[in-house]
């Protein structure tokens, strides 16, 4: 008989006025793989907080392997074999991988012999599971996809038997979330339980055993995967029928909005990241730069928009050149037209200490439409930060709460429509929708075609090949910094995964 | 040889002049890469001098002092963990009242308890720590360059300045070479990481401000049991803000705080040097020149000359747990 190896019964969590959790009932059977999915913002991330030790419920038990377990510490969850792989990494980013591993897991006082201990353990884990990373770098020179790799290891050397990933895909290629799951499958072939959160449902089909849909705190189901489809999951999720692919109609597309020539991207370690890239961007159209994360595509975009410096190449912006010195003024740029949706919204686009209606003018503050005088309009700024609101269907619709009190997909929601909302010729976005759940992401499609069809030029920077093949009307793929092929959104999946992986057009056509 | 002569002796006050700025300054490095800025360190060398001064006369010994200056220092340090980690208070504000408690309250208790206009009674011989001679120093005081150098430079100081400069490899050892150091350089760049890691981030930055404390503590011995036979009111005459700035000019680096701290001693013991002095070309200069000229130095380097200097990623922020 199949054993629970975490049950957890009338969960209630609340912060403040919010209910995060009400009552929530679930039952996870060793050795298996179990999804929880719904919007953001449904509580899965708190729920499992929760478990982690993160957060105290307010009322509830927690059973693991079938005692009742007191989790009041992350030390606690640990202890029980709880590991964690939080959505927004846990990493000290200027320690290196090893330094990040053992922090808190130290088996000697002295660090020389606990990192000489963990790069051994390290070697075995990464042999095992495929999970290769240099111990030795450093956290901030790595790609996002990594990233979640050290994370993955930190609760593996920590010794977890449970491990539960919150959004984990979120920002991995296809490549990478495939190699993801197949660690997924060994874990759970030696038996240890993973749980996944998340609001992907391919995923939840792809690689769960049972999966549990959440709706505003409350847990509405829980299916056996093999029995659910993914409409039905989406329905159980948003409470209606979504559309998971936007309709869009031929492109109609005008003259050069943005022309790239021969740009070159040097790393802080001098290591080229974009290569001799060249590409025209025009008006009326969507462009998508496919790519396996760390293949130049964020250093590409960062040098368009004018916050990275190039070596050599030009940008020209309907006919007038970019500064490339990386020194640019990004209020001039927005000034001629150009809105950047930037990768990090955390850390370029946002200050999550400042309240929505602020974050919703930000670098726009100095237009007169915000202005009385010399002063801010406040009153002009809220209204239009409760028009995006309404528009974007931004949750919870308080323009004065502080933005880190939003979920990630409605921060993303933020940052878009200031963007979007200034009317910019050209947008250029990375990551469009990623933490973004099924409903805001159909809402953000439709609105960058809506934009494109209004003949303003999008380029689009995104790991979901999904995405990419819906939204555009060119695909660029980038491999090594290079641009080593375009593709129409015909492109099969295949076709510009063996592209993304560098294996040549001509092989790639026999 | 007299040039020579004149600059061991600058040097020899260089050592002497650093010494409290370099305790004061490891004591910053220990909150700060923790991420508590600590603008207090001022206001816990004061109480510390004090402490020191005060306990050595009552009690007539040199190490109760120094042990009672540790322990008052360290109570501030607390005082200020309590506000600023437990409470979430602002740092800089906890800091500044801690400076103000300290100004305050000295010259209060020193009068209450010596009557002597807030000074302490000033230390007997064995009441302060004495200069230590090393062996040897006679044999080779008169041979040249080595002799002056040995005799006058490594020899004949207290034991607190051996101690201050030992710091500097230890703090280092300390901070890239153990357990703590590492969860405390974490505390301070990403205290949700060490949270996460099952480590506590309050006891943790309370461990970095009790380290913080002893220190200053005994920075605040130096003043008051070394370089002055007793306490005198606001003896520690903003040094407290210099190990700040040098802090900040040495990146937060052990190795990089001592040359920076001796940099500022340097400055110091020059311009007491040539108070008085005429210069060439220049004639006689104002005392009050000479005496600001550190201050002047420091608000040069620190506004162009030390490049990039990235703090500690959490420092100033009080830890609160996000959704």
């Amino acid at each position: 008989m199949a054993q629970a190896a975490i049950e957890l019964i009338g969960i209630n969590k609340s912060f403040g006025a919010v209910r995060a959790n009400r009552d929530i009932n679930l039952e996870i059977v060793r050795g298996t793989i179990h999804g929880i999915v719904g919007e953001n913002g449904a509580g899965k991330s708190t729920l499992m907080s929760i478990l982690y030790g993160f957060y105290q419920a307010d009322s509830g038990e927690i059973r693991v392997g079938g005692q009742p377990a007191s989790i009041k510490t992350p030390n606690d969850a640990i202890a029980l074999g709880i590991g964690m792989v939080h959505q927004h990494f846990m990493l000290v980013d200027n320690f290196s991988v090893l330094e990040n591993v053992i922090l808190g897991a130290e088996s000697d006082a002295l660090l020389k012999k606990s990192i000489a201990k963990a790069r051994s353990e390290l070697e075995r884990l990464e042999r095992e599971y495929g999970l290769e990373v240099d111990p030795d770098a450093i956290i901030e020179e790595l790609p996002v996809g990594l990233q979640q790799r050290v994370e993955i290891l930190k609760a593996l050397y920590r010794g977890a038997e449970i491990l539960i990933l919150d959004e984990p895909t979120g920002v991995l290629t296809p490549a990478e979330a495939d190699h993801l799951f197949r660690i997924l499958k060994q874990l759970k072939e030696q038996g240890k339980t993973v749980v996944l959160i998340t609001h992907k449902l391919r995923e939840i089909m792809a690689i769960t055993d049972t999966v549990s849909v959440m709706r505003q705190g409350t847990m509405v189901a829980t299916r056996e995967t093999k029995k659910t489809t993914v409409e039905e999951l989406a329905e159980l999720m948003v409470g209606r029928r979504v559309l998971l692919r936007v309709e869009k109609g031929e492109a109609e597309a005008g003259g050069v909005k943005l022309a790239v020539k021969n740009l070159t991207v040097k790393d802080s370690r001098g290591v080229t990241m974009v290569d001799d890239v060249s590409f025209d961007l025009r008006a009326g159209e969507i462009v998508g730069i496919a790519g396996v994360a760390g293949n130049g595509q964020s250093e590409l975009l960062e040098a368009i928009s004018g916050i990275r410096h190039a070596v050599s190449g030009s940008v020209m912006l309907d006919g007038r050149p970019i500064d490339l010195t990386g020194k640019a003024d990004p209020g001039e740029l927005r000034d001629r037209g150009l809105a950047h949706v930037p990768e990090d919204r955390h850390h370029v686009g946002l200050v999550l200490a400042f309240e929505e209606n602020e974050n919703s003018i930000l670098g726009y503050h100095d237009d007169p439409r915000y202005l009385k005088g010399p002063l801010l309009n406040i009153e002009a700024i809220r209204n239009d930060a409760k028009d995006k609101i309404t528009k974007y269907d931004i949750r919870p619709a308080d323009c004065r709460l502080k933005t880190a009190n939003f979920s990630g997909g409605n921060q993303q929601k933020i940052v878009l429509a200031r963007e979007m909302e200034q009317d910019p010729g050209v947008l250029i976005v990375g990551q469009p929708t990623r933490g973004v759940d099924v409903g805001a992401i159909e809402f953000i499609h439709k609105r960058l075609i809506a934009m494109r069809d209004q003949g303003k030029a999008v380029l689009v920077v995104s790991v979901e090949l999904d995405e990419i093949r819906s939204l555009s009307d060119r695909i660029l793929v980038m491999f090594a910094g290079r641009i080593v092929g375009e593709r129409g959104p015909e492109a099969t999946e295949g076709e510009l995964g063996l592209l993304m992986a560098g294996v040549e057009q001509r092989e790639a056509a026999e | 040889m007299d040039i020579f002569t004149a600059i061991v002796q600058i040097l020899d006050s260089t050592i002497r002049l650093s010494v409290p700025l370099l305790l004061a300054c490891l004591a910053g490095l220990y909150s700060e890469r923790a991420g508590v800025f600590d603008i207090g360190l001022e206001g816990k060398m004061l109480v510390g001098a004090f402490a020191g001064a005060a306990a050595a006369s009552v009690f007539h010994s040199a190490f109760l002092g120094l042990g009672m200056a540790i322990l008052i220092s360290v109570v501030f340090a607390l005082i200020h963990g309590f506000a600023s980690i437990t409470h979430r208070g602002n740092q800089i504000v906890s800091g500044v009242a801690i400076n103000f408690i300290a100004a305050g309250s000295t010259i209060m208790l020193g009068q209450h308890w010596f009557q002597q206009g807030g000074r302490t009674p000033a230390l007997a011989p064995g009441e302060r720590f004495e200069a230590i001679t090393w062996p040897g120093v006679d044999a080779v005081r008169d041979v040249p360059i080595i002799g002056p150098i040995y005799s006058e430079l490594i020899s004949g100081h207290s034991i607190l300045v051996y101690i201050a400069f030992l710091m500097v490899p230890f703090t280092w050892w300390v901070l890239f070479r153990t357990r703590f150091g590492l969860r405390l350089r974490a505390v301070g760049e990403n205290p949700a990481a060490v949270d996460t890691a099952g480590i506590s981030v309050a006891w943790l930055r309370y461990r970095a401000l009790i380290c913080t404390g002893i220190l200053t503590g005994v920075a605040g011995a130096y003043l008051s049991m070394v370089q002055n036979g007793g306490f005198v009111k606001d003896m520690t005459a903003g040094k407290g803000y210099i190990a700040l700035a040098a802090l900040i000019f040495a990146k937060w680096k052990p190795v990089n705080a001592m040359f920076a701290c001796l940099l500022f001693g340097f400055l110091d013991a020059l311009s007491i040097r040539l108070q008085g002095t005429p210069l060439p070309l220049i004639g006689k200069v104002p005392v009050q020149f000479m005496q600001a000229l550190p201050y002047v130095l420091t608000v040069i380097l620190l506004a162009g000359f030390i490049g990039k200097a990235i703090p500690p990623r959490a420092g100033g922020v009080p830890y609160v747990k996000e959704r």
